[in-house]
């Protein structure tokens, strides 16, 4: 089953706080990607990078920003390949980046 | 159809459907199709049983005409059939299918609202229109938030099976909080036009003694199936002839039920021989205290007042405060009590028993007008006809 994990919201801290929690994405990364769970996946620049094309009108439209200003934004994803949800959970826990993650799982037929 | 008919059919579809819905599930692997083909066997039986008689084994009944359901719709859908052969589930482990099941639909990745419904629903083998009506909404969400639910389960592959060491006491922790939720919607009614309709308690007591069948030692677990069977055990006391609330002060106890006040204090002590206390063993032991004291005035209220302390450190909760409130007014006098429910009123603004409470104090201390006040705020707070007359009959009553 494959779930897209999309990590969001920003770490409080410092430069140093900073360093301490890449490395240990990188450790978790790596582990999960070893292990066959980690299929794929980016870290994103912050939305302030981001462009927008909005398609619903006579014309497309493109606007600074992204697609929805929110709280958490989207700092990066990973598309994993685990058994169930139970599995996908199991490894989320033990995320050290983003404080939030939401689980998705990927149309498959 | 005949009522009895309806309620031999509901203790069956209880008894059974959960069964059911298990053996498909592990054979199929497709939480949606053995829910559904589940769900048409029981619907095939209302209509079928009431005529032909209840068949010898009712339960092979259901099991033969859902499987006969289930084939046919793999036969008639080519493509579903293609998804239900690559999720494949592991062979069954040991424990009850059903426990699976129920931890399948108290999954923490569903809402409260639909881990709820879809327990009753699929394990405890209600309709939708006996949820829709236990929780006074309507049937048409009820449905939906199940049909959600469902495809949730299957399309984000929620599995059906036992959780792993490490998360089992979170896990139970989650049933658990559905079955308290259940079994209080049952035993307090918030629902108006049912005020002493328990049925929805003995689910959740049926239920219970289900996971501690095959979970024999977890103590909060054991607690709460404690806690459900002291309630229990007062049902009879609880409403008058004519329907009005008795407090459990004036509760006849000759009709308390000795055997399940015995049964709950076994349950109580396996626990406690456990030692992991925690918040639904403090409620049973609170429960025990008042089912084990022979009149109102012969209760422990002291042993009542550190049970509460104890219980606030793990729960810390304005309504447990004031339930001690109540305890402490045994032991240190109105006085007392009144000003403790003081620091209460701006958490607890809307909630009736705070007012009731409040107003029962207020009287003792010779302060009545402020008392009919706090009863008529109480009155206004509250729909529940047996809850409404009492308060009536107590703001009468100068």
């Amino acid at each position: 089953m494959k779930y897209m994990l999309i990590f969001a919201g920003e770490h409080e801290g410092g430069e140093e706080k900073m360093a301490e929690v890449m490395a240990g994405v990188d450790t978790w990364w790596g582990k999960y990607s070893h292990s066959g769970a980690i299929v794929g996946g980016e870290r994103l620049q912050p939305p302030s990078r981001a462009t927008t094309v909005r398609l619903g009108g006579a014309a497309p439209t493109i606007v600074d920003g992204p697609f929805a200003e929110t709280k958490e934004s989207i700092g990066g994803f990973a598309i994993v390949d685990v058994p169930d949800l139970d599995a996908a959970l199991e490894m989320v826990k033990s995320w050290p980046g983003s404080p939030a993650v939401e689980i998705r799982p990927v149309w498959e037929d | 159809m005949g009522g009895a008919t309806e309620a031999v059919l509901g203790e069956v579809f209880r008894e059974e459907a959960g069964r059911v819905t298990a053996s498909l599930m592990r054979r199929y692997g497709n939480f949606e199709l053995a829910e559904d083909c589940t769900q048409e066997a029981c619907v095939e039986a209302l209509r079928s049983w009431p005529v032909r008689g209840i068949p010898t084994r009712p339960g092979a009944w259901l099991r033969r005409v859902a499987e006969r359901r289930a084939l046919d719709r793999l036969r008639r859908d080519q493509r579903f059939a293609a998804k239900v052969r690559v999720m494949p589930f592991p062979a069954p482990e040991s424990g009850d299918d059903r426990l699976r099941l129920m931890f399948a639909c108290c999954h923490p990745a569903l809402s409260r609202d639909a881990q709820v419904a879809l327990t009753l629903r699929t394990v405890a083998g209600l309709t939708t229109a006996q949820i829709a009506s236990a929780f006074l909404i309507s049937e048409a969400s009820v449905a939906q938030r199940i049909t959600r639910a469902k495809r949730k389960i299957v399309d984000a592959a929620i599995p059906f099976r036992m959780p792993a060491a490490a998360d089992l006491e979170d896990r139970v922790a989650e049933v658990l909080a559905v079955l308290y939720l259940m079994f209080n919607e049952g035993y307090l009614a918030s629902r108006w036009e049912v005020a002493h309709d328990s049925s929805l308690a003995e689910d959740a007591t049926w239920l219970a003694g289900l996971v501690v069948h095959v979970l024999p030692t977890q103590a909060e677990l054991l607690g709460l199936l404690a806690l459900f069977k002291f309630q229990l055990a007062r049902v009879r006391a609880r409403f008058a002839a004519d329907g009005s609330l008795v407090l459990l002060a004036d509760q006849d106890r000759s009709l308390w039920d000795q055997e399940g006040i015995r049964e709950a204090s076994e349950l109580l002590e396996q626990a406690a021989t456990l030692d992991r206390p925690g918040p639904y063993q403090f409620q049973a032991a609170i429960a025990s205290c008042h089912a084990l004291a022979e009149s109102w005035s012969a209760t422990d209220w002291p042993l009542m007042v550190r049970l509460y302390d104890r219980l606030l450190q793990v729960q810390p909760s304005p309504v447990v405060r004031l339930n001690r409130a109540v305890a402490l007014w045994h032991v240190a006098g109105a006085e007392v009590a009144l000003s403790e429910t003081d620091d209460l009123v701006p958490d607890l603004q809307r909630y009736h028993l705070l007012h009731s409470t409040r107003a029962e104090l207020l009287r003792e201390l010779g302060r009545e007008d402020e008392a009919q006040a706090a009863w008529a705020q109480a009155l206004a707070l509250t729909l529940n006809p047996a809850e409404r007359r009492h308060i009536r009959a107590r703001a009468a009553r100068i």
